[in-house]
């Protein structure tokens, strides 16, 4: 479970989050959703204890701020929008960094740790990848390659920044249930930026909107994902349906040209 | 096991080459005498060599010592520059670019001139204090360049590094007009040469080889996970700045070590690192061990040359590896990514 309150941050002394809160329960899936530079990926980037804020934010029942940069890795992976990768990494030495967090100083990793990271690929299917180098993948490779970076950290929340930005519509859903897979049988805790709304509805379980920096609602899909307040916080037109599967899809509309 | 395979011959490489400096040169000593005579230095191994008393002092007093200082100096300038490769995420940086050698120069330059009543230890602690000063301010130089948008990418940094040098050699210039009756002296060891190596200089130089390569080496997986950024770095739990000051001042240490005995030696730390990662891949847990021991096999060779091929007279080792190191140098810049890091 993450608990974040009040959470406040400041950039280059200009306020970017102000007094964000929401909660993301043990196993479930929160995305944040907000118009670009509203400050999704600095709240998550906060979260992973990469940035100076104020307020809090706890993990279960401890203040994520009391744990030392390796405890606090251990428990919550990040995967960056744009992860670097080293073109010339084997797959498997890459995955391998997801262990770092459990290492001591001058520590090499041992057997656990090749079967986390093994456990780690087998579940994103990229075992066949192990020696290949990381410049010779396809996108939807990669991505599942940094996922299984951050599984083999075996975290107690996943945070994901735009996990699918740079995938076609098929492999963005294979990652996305891949994920959902993965926090329903090991019980990870998945916080998410997402920009397709429609998406956001169908995997997460809340969602929370951002609006400069402030939260402008939040909750399940259907409460949220509403023609007012996406006009509003986005500036855009828009028709929210009921998908087939009852949550909402969101489609724009262009203004003056309906019935074309 | 491929990288077993590469450490095995990059250990046979060193092998060979001092074996075939031990055995060419002005004196010409019989192979299996020499042979015989090494064999004999291993305790409880009695052979006798035929090596009479002269010969016995060309290998154990000249050659070998030689052979020794230039394995450690190789490897030391191989090692910190795949340190500090590691450091700023570079292929193109070494000592030499980074003017961190250009700093050790200097340092010792200043206490030769200026210290000189002060004892035989200012010299490395000057060239260490010169060479961390010049790697600080190049890497603040590359910095402002990055920042200030002139170019983000491999070349600032070495620009930066490269005008860093020139001005430090320009200051050690300054310094030695000051003294004239050093030039010499100064001048006959900034071109880098192994000729006066003695057993005396190994073992004065090795406690901080040892320790500043112990360091290096020990810092490998955490070079590993700096490529993949500082934020991610963070985010795995390693404090990156910690880990840069902490190789950075090892590396400095390394080069000053490595000036103390040959002078400058340019390229050795941009070629070995390079070829140890064609051979074996990226990670530094492996291109660390395999330059130490490339870079030793590479200079040992060097020299070798540099004693032989106009005989009687002997050129500068920096003239050697500059002969040949230009040249790869070259071929490194054109398998950069133009991306850069």
């Amino acid at each position: 479970m993450i608990r974040v309150s009040d959470l406040t941050v400041t950039l280059d002394r200009r306020p970017v989050l102000h007094d964000v809160t929401f909660e993301a329960v043990t196993g479930g899936w929160l995305s944040l959703i907000g118009p670009n530079g509203t400050g999704k990926s600095t709240a998550l980037r906060a979260i992973a204890g990469l940035l100076r804020y104020t307020g809090t934010v706890f993990l279960d029942q401890t203040d994520v701020r009391s744990l030392r940069g390796r405890a606090r890795a251990r428990a919550i992976a990040y995967v960056p929008q744009e992860p670097v990768l080293p073109p010339d990494m084997a797959v498997g030495d890459y995955v391998m960094l997801g262990r770092t967090p459990h290492l001591g100083y001058l520590g090499m990793p041992g057997g656990r740790d090749c079967l986390a990271a093994d456990d780690a690929m087998r579940q994103l299917d990229v075992t066949r990848f192990t020696e290949r180098r990381l410049g010779h993948l396809s996108g939807g490779e990669r991505q599942r390659v940094v996922l299984a970076r951050a599984l083999a950290t075996q975290p107690s929340v996943l945070l994901l920044d735009e996990p699918t930005s740079m995938l076609d519509i098929g492999h963005q859903q294979h990652v996305l249930e891949l994920v959902d897979g993965l926090r329903r049988s090991a019980g990870l805790t998945v916080v998410s930026t997402l920009h397709d709304l429609t998406v956001a509805g169908q995997y997460a379980d809340t969602l929370v909107l951002l609006s400069d920096g402030r939260v402008a609602a939040a909750g399940q899909a259907s409460a949220v994902l509403t023609e007012d307040l996406i006009g509003r916080v986005y500036g855009a037109d828009v028709q929210v349906a009921t998908g087939p599967d009852g949550r909402p899809v969101v489609s724009p509309v262009r203004k003056g040209v309906a019935g074309l | 096991m491929r990288k077993a395979i590469a450490l095995g011959a990059a250990a046979v490489f060193l092998i060979v080459a001092a074996l075939i400096s031990a055995l060419v040169g002005a004196a010409d000593l019989n192979p299996v005498n020499v042979a015989a005579a090494l064999a004999g230095q291993v305790p409880f191994v009695h052979v006798s060599s035929g090596l009479n008393q002269i010969d016995r002092a060309v290998l154990f007093q000249i050659r070998l010592p030689r052979i020794v200082a230039g394995a450690l100096v190789g490897g030391l300038l191989a090692v910190t520059g795949a340190g500090y490769q590691g450091v700023f995420r570079n292929p193109l940086v070494d000592s030499g670019t980074l003017g961190a050698s250009a700093g050790a120069g200097l340092g010792a330059t200043i206490a030769i001139v200026y210290l000189g009543g002060l004892g035989p230890d200012v010299v490395p602690i000057a060239a260490f204090a010169g060479s961390l000063a010049g790697v600080g301010v190049a890497s603040l130089a590359g910095v402002i360049g990055s920042a200030r948008g002139i170019s983000n990418g491999p070349a600032t940094l070495l620009l930066a590094g490269i005008a860093v040098g020139l001005f430090l050699t320009a200051a050690q210039t300054l310094v030695l007009q000051q003294s004239t009756q050093v030039i010499q002296q100064v001048y006959q060891w900034l071109l880098g040469s192994l000729a006066g190596a003695s057993w005396q200089q190994v073992t004065e130089i090795l406690p901080y080889s040892a320790v500043s390569a112990t360091v290096i080496m020990l810092h490998a997986r955490y070079l590993d996970v700096l490529a993949v950024g500082d934020e991610e770095a963070r985010a795995l739990g390693i404090r990156p700045g910690l880990v840069r000051a902490t190789v950075i001042a090892a590396c400095a240490l390394a080069a000053a070590s490595a000036v103390a005995i040959s002078g400058l030696i340019g390229f050795v730390g941009i070629i070995v690192p390079h070829v140890a990662r064609r051979v074996a891949g990226p990670s530094y847990r492996i291109v660390l061990p395999l330059s130490m021991l490339g870079g030793a096999g590479f200079l040992v060779l060097a020299d070798t040359l540099a004693r032989t091929v106009v005989a009687p007279s002997e050129l500068p080792i920096g003239v050697v590896t500059a002969l040949i190191g230009s040249p790869a140098f070259i071929w490194v810049l054109r398998g950069t990514r133009a991306a850069g890091t």
